[in-house]
Order: C-alpha cells, then structure tokens, then sequence
C-alpha cells in the first residue's frame, strides 16, 4: 500500500513541473532554514569542541545578592576565593574548574596592534575542557604555585603575533599589557560563542592582574564543574545548594547589605537561559512568546501557503478519490494515503534542504563570520531535520486530506 | 440480495428542489442480471449509486443480504463496497497515473489479509479473464476504449464481489467492443456474480434477464426476460 501511495505520489509530482518546482521549492528554502538554525542552536549549546564534557558538566556563573525586601540586589560572577571555598570542594564532582570570563587586551607584534581576549585558568581547566595542543603543553599546578609568567595561546594568536610560523613557538617570548610571558602550549582555538573556554591567550590565575587574591564574595570568576556522568549532576547540584545554605547572612557588601545569595550551579542550557528570565515569569512569558512567533513564521506561513497549493492538487485528483472511495477505501484511510504523500513530498524537499543546509553551512564555517565555527549536521541535528520534516509535512497536508475525504463520492466521480 | 424499499433522492440547492428518485421498491435476486433502461435524466445512474451505496437515499432503506445498510458508518460503508460490490463506469475511471496491474490491485489495497504477492498474482488472473494479461505494464494511456473498459472489468471482479454494478458499460464504445464487453459480463454471470447494469441500449438490455424501466425517477416497468 505504501508503494502505491509513493508510486503516485511520484506521478503526481511529476504531473506538473511548477507546481512542483514551487512546492519544493518552498519546502526546501524554509527546512534549509530550520537545519542551519537547529545546527547553529546546536554549536550554542550542544558537547563541542572543546567543552566536549557540557553533557556532564554544570555551570556557576552568576551570585545574586539580594535584600530582604527584594527591592535591590547585586549580581555577577564571583571571586576566585567564594569559588575555592565552595565549589573546588565539591565532593561529589569529578572536577571542577575556575576561570575568569575572558577579559580584553592588547599586544604588540612590532608596530601592529593586536587585540585579544585573555583568561586566567586554574590548571584543572585544561582536564574540563579538550583542547588539541598543537605545541607544548599545559600549564600545570607547580607553575601556577610558583607563579610563573607563563602562557598558552590559540594558533589564531601564533598567525597574528609570531611572524615566522615555520618554527615551534613554545618557549619564545610573548608582551601583553607590558608583561612578559613565555609561550608553554599552543591550542586549536575554542569559538566566541562558547564563551567559558574562548580566550585567544590563557593564563595561570596567579600572574598579575588576575585579582584572584580579591578579598570579596563577587569577583570575576566563573567555575565548571564536570561530574563523573551525566546522571551524578543532581547529586552536585545538591551539595552545592546545600554549601549555598552555608553563606554567611546577613552580609555586607561595599555598604550593600543583604540577606539572600542566590547561586546557580546548572547545565549549560539551563544556566545560558536564565540570563533571559531573571525578570521573573512575566520575561518568560515574552521570551517563550518570542521563540513560539518566531517558529510560527518560519513554519506556519510557509505550511498555510503550502495547504493552499496541496489544496489545488489534491482536488485536482478528486475522481482518484472518488474511485478509491467506490472501491472501499475508508475516510480514514484516505486521509493516511494524502498525509504519507505529503511527507513523502517533505522529504524530498528534506533531501534538496539537506545539500542547501551543507553547503550554507560550510559558507558560514569558511567565512569567518564566527571564528573557529564547526556548524555541522550531526545525529541530534539530522534528527531534528527529520522531526522538522515530519511535522512540516503534517501541518501541510492534514488540512487538505481533511477536505478532500469529505467529498461524497458520486461528486468525486462527475468531476 | 439487495432490497430498496420506498426509496426517494431529492437534490436541494438554495433556490430548487428536484425529486431524481420517487417511491423505488425494487429487489434484486442473487445470480440476476438486470438491466436498468430510460431516457437521458430519468434517475437511472442514480438508482445505480444507491443500489452500490455510493450515494445515500434520501428516504427509504437499503438492505445488502437481508442486512440494513442505511445507518452503516463510513467505515462500515467501505467495507461492504470493498467485500460485496464491484463497479464498472461508462468513462472507465481508471487511475492515469497508476499502471494497469496497479489500478486492478485497487480494491484489494484495502484488504488487510491480503499481501502484496497474493494482489499482485489475483490482478493477474482478473487481467488474464478479461483477455489482457499481456498489459499489465502499461499505463491507461496506452490502452484503447475497449482495452481501458476491460481493465475496469477486471477492476471491478479482482476482489470477487457477489454484485457488479455497471453504469452504460458500452456506452463509450464501439458496437463490436460493446458485444465483447457485455459477452465479459454474461461470462461472469454465468459464474455466479449479480449484475445490475445501466444502458440505454435496448439491443444490450435484451440481452440480460430483467429489465427495470423508470421514467421521471419512477419505476414504471420491471420485466423478466427470456433469452433467446
């Protein structure tokens, strides 16, 4: 049955050639969409280079200290010393991580100017994150406790600073903010957009200007925590709130005195989307209102347009109905065989959007729009191409099957 | 076999009302081949589509085997097209897009226990009755009136109904096809099946061994033949 229902599909397809140009078209340009925005979603949020470990890993990035009244607060990341007290001695963790959010900076290469991002790492951020190092190797606890001015730099800062590229560059000496450091590894650089491991040069927390010695509750640190499998992050989650509990209240800070101190340790989606609903549920509401318009206008207009055509070709077959009606196929039925056409239809349209979305994506990869952009269509994104198409098929075809079924026959036939 | 009791079919549009089918008490026997006769817009197709329960009376009841059908759902209506009935239509309706062998499969698609090998090998037999078992790959397209009239044949008796409803069979074609086509039909009545067909043709309807005659949606004759 399934043959016969993609046999004609086929045929009808092959009818007229606009129409069908025009349906795929429309199919195609709006999947293609949906693909490169699912795969762009999916280089946000999903287990990438270098932060292969998010699956497992939980985020402290912000403390929000509040008064009793709730009428004003202070919020951010916090000091390298709240970290170590709370969140290095997480035992249930595997590892756990401090990092400053990347700072900017300048460098010299001669005369030219370079700017650039910096961060200051503890030693486990390397055991958290997988970087590739292209040369020498990380810095590890014993240069870190003696203080040394080293650094590991991306091969992106080696193009830029180092102009002979033919020669190792561990060893050799690199200025940043007029201090002098020595190069011990150089790394396959992380994208912007992943934002706990991007930086252009990493540092040990204890070189100068760190302010890891800062005496305050907030700061300018930030700690990933990885947890020995995806499952153990309640486990984390709960003796960090339970540490969280432990806060000494109430506070003062810089004449600021509060009552409550709020500090999330979450996974990377959670932790990313409560930047967008700290306003309470009202932001919610608008954020989620947002995303559903805007998944409405990439996938309901298209599919109105669609049942409009999908409308016309399947009246245009109406004696095919009323035959198939005569000869016992049920209403029911009916409606499967104009749905299974349609997301045959789909998928068809799927294949073209599949090869649009690769080439679009390797345009954005070598455009350099985003540095070091790895968009890929992986499993999850292929997945959801698949939901996608699914969907999009329903939502075309069930209103035209709909209103075909209910033909009577006789009138199916005369026409 | 199927009973019409005080059937009426009112067609309704905002401004017109129009009586196609008045009072038709009408029985057809099991093995009967009747013919249905009258002039052009007397409500014969009509009788046909409400005898094959392709269009509902507007008064009155249909019985299948002693079984109302009337309040039959959708569902249930299909069923009894599908196991029961086989139809055969002036213009053919055959599926253009489909092959030969494809639109004779039709009505076993909707037979769950029957798989795609038993289809396809029951089409071939329907093909191989109706003399066209050397075109099963081609498409209606292809084929010539006659040919196409045979398909539908095959069509309509592939899923072997006890009841095949033909409306003006020969009436699209030649004199020579249109003997060929009815010789098909007495054929199959002569294995058995029911046949109720409409013509206009009185040399055809002779030839079949009842004759129902209406006129202005009334029965006004229903006479029993004898074959010479």
């Amino acid at each position: 049955m399934l043959a016969n229902y993609i046999k004609i599909a086929w045929k009808v397809l092959l009818r007229h050639p606009f129409y069908t140009f025009i349906t795929l078209f429309g199919i195609s340009l709006t999947l293609t969409v949906l693909m490169v925005l699912t795969s762009f979603i999916d280089h946000l949020v999903g287990s990438h280079y270098p932060e292969t470990n998010r699956n497992r890993s939980l985020y402290i990035e912000k403390m929000v200290l509040r008064d009793s009244s709730r009428s004003s607060q202070n919020s951010g990341p916090m000091s390298f010393k709240f970290l170590t007290q709370y969140a290095k001695t997480l035992k249930t963790a595997e590892k756990v991580t401090i990092t400053s959010f990347f700072r900017t900076s300048n460098a010299y290469a001669g005369a030219q100017k370079i700017k650039l991002n910096t961060k200051y790492t503890d030693a486990a951020f390397w055991e958290v994150m997988n970087f590739t190092f292209l040369e020498g190797k990380p810095y590890n606890e014993q240069n870190i406790r003696n203080g040394e001015l080293v650094a590991v730099i991306t091969d992106d800062f080696r193009r830029q600073y180092f102009s002979d590229l033919s020669e190792p560059v561990v060893g050799k000496d690199i200025e940043v903010e007029s201090i002098h450091y020595k190069v011990i590894g150089v790394v396959k650089g992380s994208p912007p957009t992943r934002i706990f491991s991007y930086a252009d040069i990493y540092f040990p927390y204890t070189v100068p200007k760190s302010n890891y010695e800062q005496d305050d509750i907030m700061g300018g640190y930030v700690a990933v925590v990885l947890a020995n499998k995806a499952s153990d992050r309640k486990a984390v989650q709960e003796e960090f709130q339970d540490k969280i509990r432990r806060i000494p209240l109430p506070g003062n800070r810089n004449g600021f005195k509060y009552d409550i101190a709020e500090v999330g340790c979450a996974p990377y989606v959670e932790s990313m989307l409560s930047i967008f609903m700290e306003g309470g549920p009202q932001v919610k509401v608008i954020f989620y209102s947002v995303i559903a318009f805007l998944m409405f206008m990439l996938m309901g207009l298209p599919a109105i347009n669609l049942v409009n055509v999908n409308v016309s070709r399947i009246m245009e077959r109406s004696s095919e109905i009323g035959i198939r009606k005569a000869f016992g196929a049920p209403i029911r039925t009916l409606l499967m065989q104009f749905i299974v056409e349609n997301i045959f239809i789909t998928f068809i349209g799927g294949t073209i959007a599949l090869v649009l979305t690769l080439i679009t994506i390797y345009l954005i990869n070598q455009s350099g729009w985003i540095a070091y952009a790895d968009l890929t269509i992986n499993l999850n994104v292929f997945l959801v191409s698949i939901g996608v198409c699914l969907l999009f098929g329903l939502l075309s075809g069930v209103a035209p099957a709909l209103r075909m079924s209910k033909l009577s026959i006789v009138e199916a036939l005369k026409s | 076999m199927i009973s019409l009791t005080n059937i009426e079919k009112v067609y309704r549009t905002s401004t017109i009302e129009t009586l196609a089918l008045n009072n038709i008490n009408l029985h057809i026997g099991q093995g009967e081949f009747a013919s249905i006769m009258g002039p052009s817009g007397c409500g014969k197709s009509t009788l046909l589509n409400i005898i094959g329960l392709l269009d509902a009376p507007s008064k009155g009841s249909i019985s299948v085997g002693g079984q109302p059908v009337t309040s039959y759902s959708d569902q249930e209506m299909a069923r009894l097209r599908n196991q029961r009935l086989g139809f055969i239509f002036q213009s053919f309706h055959l599926i253009n897009d489909l092959s030969v062998l494809d639109n004779v499969e039709i009505p076993l698609l909707y037979r769950k226990q029957i798989s795609a090998a038993q289809r396809r090998q029951m089409a071939q037999e329907a093909l191989e009755r109706v003399g066209l078992s050397n075109r099963v790959k081609h498409f209606p397209k292809q084929l010539s009136g006659g040919q196409k009239q045979r398909v539908a044949i095959a069509r309509a008796i592939v899923g072997r109904p006890e009841i095949i409803l033909a409306d003006e069979p020969t009436g699209n074609l030649d004199s020579v096809m249109g003997n060929e086509i009815l010789s098909i039909l007495q054929g199959l009545n002569n294995d058995g099946a029911t046949i109720v067909m409409v013509t206009h043709d009185e040399a055809m309807a002779k030839k079949t061994h009842r004759l129902i005659r209406l006129f202005d949606g009334t029965m006004v004759g229903d006479t029993t033949l004898t074959l010479c």
